[in-house]
């Protein structure tokens, strides 16, 4: 009897700790559901504009000026009818000849003789049943959207931007100011990384504090001299700094640098190699995320590069990369916005493509930056 | 990144190469000749245009003056103008150049730091399914190039026929009260907040850097709350805050930075001519035109030390709060 009695306790809390976990299994999937889905509709809403463009960009000029036009691209819906395009309307169908006159519902019918008391119509959908009247005005019928992506925008686009020439000047800029920042921060990273001397963590710190300086400080002698020597309206202000080196990817190669064991490096010293034969040899065949990472930000940045390109070669057409020429397309069709959504698209394209490629490098180089020491 | 500096650096001295031993030395001169590109950059790019700026803004020069003319010393003339400048301090009502940069940093920066961070610890849930595809889609819109976002958002903010006011019509917001954005100047639905929401997809950074100072925080401290009994705020308050304050500090320091030079935004989108009202003539761009436009040299040299001098005011003041909030794991090493 009381064995029976201890084993139906048992029983019972096995039930209950399998009921407990199945719970709590039960709400796990509950919180896993809530805070993606919390997430994505974060994500939406923050990424909808894209969609905006997207859409607008393939719009026609007289959607855009209709209030309560689709958001997405459309035009008033047509039909092709014995040789001529004739218009589509939403037509009660009660009104119409033949039709049962508590019949609520609503059709889209082609108009083919319009008429202010009555209007003939064909069913697009039902050809075959011939025309009929109905006895509407088809001045006061709402008519419907039918998908309708111009395309042709994009290709106006590049008529007017010239895009071609724009995308060669852009990427002229960022791969000849890459081989600089490359070569430079390369080796003085490799510098601040693999040399004790005195002096050497001061020199860093200066490095790191150039990141406060604002930049008209330094950019008004600077600009006056380049203007004095004619270099403005040309590209050598915005890629002979280049080769000078900068902090962030400076920064960011010491920092790989620094955890690259020593021991290979001491290892070629005793063999007596020289510090370009080890850093040539040993460091840079190590560290290629690093130097993949340092190439993709710096192609990002020089693509989005506005300030610089603009005080320098707006004097210069035939030098304008993307970011200049923007505004003034801009400016020139303000009444236009499917063709400025359309450019805008058109500017991120590129970046887009090589952010997707190498996304792996490039969020772990901004954690370096951020997060390191 | 900034940990580094908050520890001081001592200054090199000849004495102290003169006792170095024959193999350091040569060690020395192998690591300046590896440094000699930034060496020389900031030199030529840094140093000297800094100390050029200084002694310009002491002299009456335009830019089209050659360089070689004899200096016409203005005294402190220029920085008198400075201080007395009504495009730079509010007069009667008039809003100075100054205290629009303050302004709006005041309400950029929050967001600028706060919207991130919502967004890291949402990602941050170990619930969330999928991270590393919310992680690349929510930094995805910072590679954009800027001008193109500007023109995106912009006719998202068109008051006619942009989405977001559409919503706000669609959720009942009357015709008559749809925001103006970037022509009004309310404080809630004005330039202002126009501004910080075409700023929003240049956070990406900001979000990522928040993201991987959370995963940095080891669970057993969580772990241990939790035995404890502490509530969510409490372990937010004692583990979490003090675990990520330095990307804290990194994200404020940089944000602050960025925000006392704002300009390109409004250059971009009106072409810095200050609508609606002057209520976007930041300082920085009443510099880009002092420099760019009028020519002023002297003038804009004077603005560009006294930014210089309030940029490194605020960040030594922020740099000395550091050790009351800030705090770097394994620092008592």
């Amino acid at each position: 009897m009381a064995k029976t009695l201890t084993q139906s306790v048992q029983q019972d809390t096995s039930t209950a700790l399998l009921n407990k976990s199945r719970i709590r299994r039960l709400s796990k999937g509950i919180n896993i559901t809530f805070v993606t889905v919390l997430t994505t509709a974060v994500l939406v809403i923050y990424l909808a504009p894209f969609l905006f463009m997207v859409f607008t960009s393939l719009k026609t000029p007289t959607q855009i000026a209709q209030l309560g036009s689709p958001i997405w691209p459309a035009k008033p819906a047509t039909f092709d009818y014995k040789g001529a395009t004739i218009d589509v309307y939403k037509v009660p169908i009660s009104t119409c000849a033949g039709a049962n006159p508590n019949d609520k519902s609503i059709k889209n019918l082609a108009a083919v003789k319009k008429g202010r008391q009555e209007t003939t119509f064909v069913n697009p959908a039902d050809v075959a049943a011939g025309e009929f009247t109905c006895k509407v005005s088809w001045r006061a019928l709402d008519r419907p959207w039918s998908w309708a992506p111009q395309w042709a925008n994009y290709s106006d686009v590049v008529k007017a931007l010239d895009f071609p020439k724009l995308m060669w000047n852009t990427s002229y800029y960022a791969i000849m100011t890459e081989i600089g920042v490359l070569i430079s921060c390369t080796l003085v990273a490799y510098g601040f990384a693999r040399f004790r001397f005195p002096g050497r963590d001061f020199l860093f710190t200066l490095l790191i504090s150039t990141i406060f300086l604002p930049a008209f400080v330094t950019l008004i002698p600077t600009y006056y001299v380049f203007q004095k020597i004619g270099w403005v309206g040309t590209w050598l202000p915005l890629i002979v700094p280049a080769f000078f080196a900068n902090a962030y990817d400076v920064f960011l190669l010491r920092q790989f640098f620094m955890t690259l064991p020593r021991e290979l490096d001491e290892a070629a010293m005793m063999d007596g190699a020289s510090p370009f034969r080890i850093l040539w040899s040993i460091i840079i065949p190590q560290s290629y995320p690093v130097l993949v990472a340092v190439t993709v930000f710096h192609i990002v940045f020089a693509w989005n590069d506005y300030f610089g390109p603009l005080i320098y070669l707006s004097t210069n057409r035939q030098a304008w990369p993307i970011s200049v020429a923007l505004p003034i397309f801009n400016g020139l069709y303000s009444t236009a916005p499917q063709l400025i959504q359309a450019g805008a698209l058109m500017a991120m394209v590129l970046p887009l493509i090589l952010f997707f490629v190498a996304q792996r490098f490039f969020i772990q180089g901004i954690v370096i930056t951020g997060v390191d020491k | 990144m900034f940990e580094y500096l908050n520890k001081r650096q001592k200054l090199p001295s000849l004495a102290s190469y003169r006792s170095l031993s024959p193999l350091a030395r040569r060690e020395m001169r192998n690591g300046l000749f590896f440094l000699s590109p930034w060496l020389v950059g900031f030199l030529a790019f840094t140093l000297l245009p800094t100390l050029a700026t200084l002694l310009f803004s002491f002299l009456n020069r335009k830019v089209t003056d050659p360089v070689l003319s004899a200096p016409q010393f203005a005294g402190l003339s220029n920085y008198k103008q400075l201080l007395t400048d009504p495009q730079i301090w509010s007069t009667g009502g008039t809003p100075g150049s100054l205290w629009i940069t303050i302004m709006f940093a005041a309400i950029a920066l929050p967001v600028g730091i706060l919207f991130p961070l919502g967004i890291a610890v949402l990602m941050n849930n170990p619930n969330l399914k999928g991270q590393n595809i919310f992680r690349t889609l929510f930094y995805m819109p910072y590679i954009v190039p800027f001008v193109a976002a500007i023109y995106l958002w912009l006719g998202m903010l068109n008051p006619a026929s942009g989405w977001i006011n559409r919503i706000l019509a669609w959720l009942g917001v009357a015709n008559a009260d749809l925001p103006l954005w970037q022509n009004g100047t309310s404080l809630l639905t004005g330039v202002y907040p126009a501004y910080v929401i075409i700023g929003i997809w240049g956070l990406g950074n900001a979000m990522l850097i928040f993201l991987s100072g959370l995963q940095g925080v080891p669970t057993e401290l969580y772990d241990a709350a939790k035995v404890d009994g502490a509530n969510a705020w409490q372990t937010f308050r004692n583990i979490t805050f003090p675990m990520i304050s330095p990307v804290i500090f990194y994200n404020l320091v940089l944000g602050l930075v960025q925000l006392f030079q704002y300009f390109q935004l409004p250059l971009v989108i009106n072409q810095g001519n200050g609508l609606p009202g002057g209520w976007t003539m930041f300082y920085n761009l009443y510099l880009y035109r002092t420099f760019f436009t009028y020519q002023n040299m002297g003038y804009g040299s004077s603005m560009a030390w006294f930014l210089f001098l309030v940029v490194l005011l605020v960040t030594i003041i922020l740099f000395s709060t550091a050790k009351y909030w800030v705090y770097y794991a394994g620092e008592s090493r």
